[in-house]
């Protein structure tokens, strides 16, 4: 993972987007097994609660499940997963409008912008 | 989780100078906390109460629910700000003693993060750079076993690669029974490994949050918080 979460905002909540992307990505397959807490603390350079709270979090969720004594996996199910992501994809989209519009482009003239850039 | 550490009016005054006034708060088992002011903001003064270096002029302050002293000093691992070491020895010698030292020490763990950071066991500690003295010092401090680690500028002097290390080895060494203290105002590189920060500024805290409290309330980093409340 070579992601590391931003300095502007609450750590928690980027953890948890991140793991929904993977799954639903697919980088990450429905019951695999992750890391374990203090190994991907470690390596996203984090505080170990912080990743526990996170893992607590998806869990409630329905994104992973926990196994007592061996760790955390995946959901089998990963359409919350997807779900998480299509809200964000959302976000994104509005705001990216968002700001077209700032710079005097309605909803049609950023599309053609898009359409541009892609050619 | 317990408490792991209580400070209750905690006052310390040098003659007519008030370095911590009235100062109370409480901290618990498996936190890593950032203690962050600026220079001459009673971060010192705090820290040498809780090793019993200092005594308070009034009020308080326990570890574990004792008043620092000799029972303390087995349960806290202290990482001055200056360093204490006898520079005619050898680093394995220095090893060797706070071995003999401190029931707790784990010689193994000394060793593997010496050769991790390319420091020999057999170099004098008087012919190291001011920055691999350090890393020796903080070496020494992370490879016991104890309940409150409390590090006075751990990375101030160090380079950033060592840094990293450093601030791994804090996760690594992280444990639920433990606290972790760090007394820092390098603040963007460590924020992310504290669970939660205190801010003292002329002896008195300003608050007492956690990391992601403080980003979700501000939608600014620790760092730039710091320096927004301590701006001249």
């Amino acid at each position: 993972m070579s992601w590391k979460p931003d300095h502007g905002s609450p750590i928690c909540p980027q953890i948890c987007e991140q793991m929904c992307v993977r799954i639903a990505r697919g980088s990450l397959e429905p019951d695999s097994k992750l890391m374990s807490v203090r190994e991907l603390a470690v390596k996203l350079g984090v505080n170990p609660n912080t990743v526990q709270r996170s893992f607590e979090q998806l869990e409630q969720q329905g994104v992973l499940y926990s196994v007592p004594g061996t760790g955390w996996y995946v959901s089998a199910d990963v359409t919350v997963a997807k779900n998480a992501v299509k809200r964000l994809m959302q976000e994104h989209t509005a705001a990216y409008f968002a700001e077209m519009e700032n710079l005097g482009l309605d909803m049609a003239a950023t599309k053609q912008v898009i359409k541009e850039w892609e050619a | 989780m317990s408490e792991m550490l209580r400070l209750e009016n905690l006052t310390k005054r040098y003659g007519s100078l008030t370095a911590l006034d009235n100062v109370s708060l409480s901290v618990e088992s498996g936190r890593i906390v950032g203690l962050l002011g600026p220079n001459g903001s009673g971060k010192t003064t705090l820290i040498k109460i809780l090793n019993g270096l200092l005594t308070p002029t009034a009020g308080s302050a326990t570890i574990c629910g004792l008043a620092p002293g000799v029972k303390t000093k087995e349960l806290v691992a202290y990482l001055p700000d200056n360093s204490f070491l006898n520079t005619w020895m050898r680093v394995e010698q220095i090893v060797d003693f706070y071995a003999d030292f401190y029931a707790d020490f784990r010689p193994e763990r000394a060793y593997e993060m010496l050769t991790a950071l390319g420091i020999s066991p057999k170099t004098r500690l008087k012919t190291l750079s001011k920055g691999n003295k350090e890393k020796v010092c903080l070496i020494l401090v992370m490879s016991r076993n104890a309940r409150l680690y409390v590090l006075d500028e751990p990375i101030a002097g160090v380079d950033p690669a060592a840094r990293d290390y450093v601030i791994s080895t804090i996760i690594n060494n992280y444990n639920p029974e433990a606290t972790v203290l760090i007394s820092t105002h390098l603040i963007a590189d460590i924020e992310q490994i504290l669970d939660e920060v205190i801010f003292i500024h002329q002896g008195h805290i300003l608050l007492q949050k956690t990391v992601d409290e403080i980003r979700e309330e501000n939608g600014k980093s620790v760092d730039a918080l710091f320096r927004e409340v301590f701006k001249w």
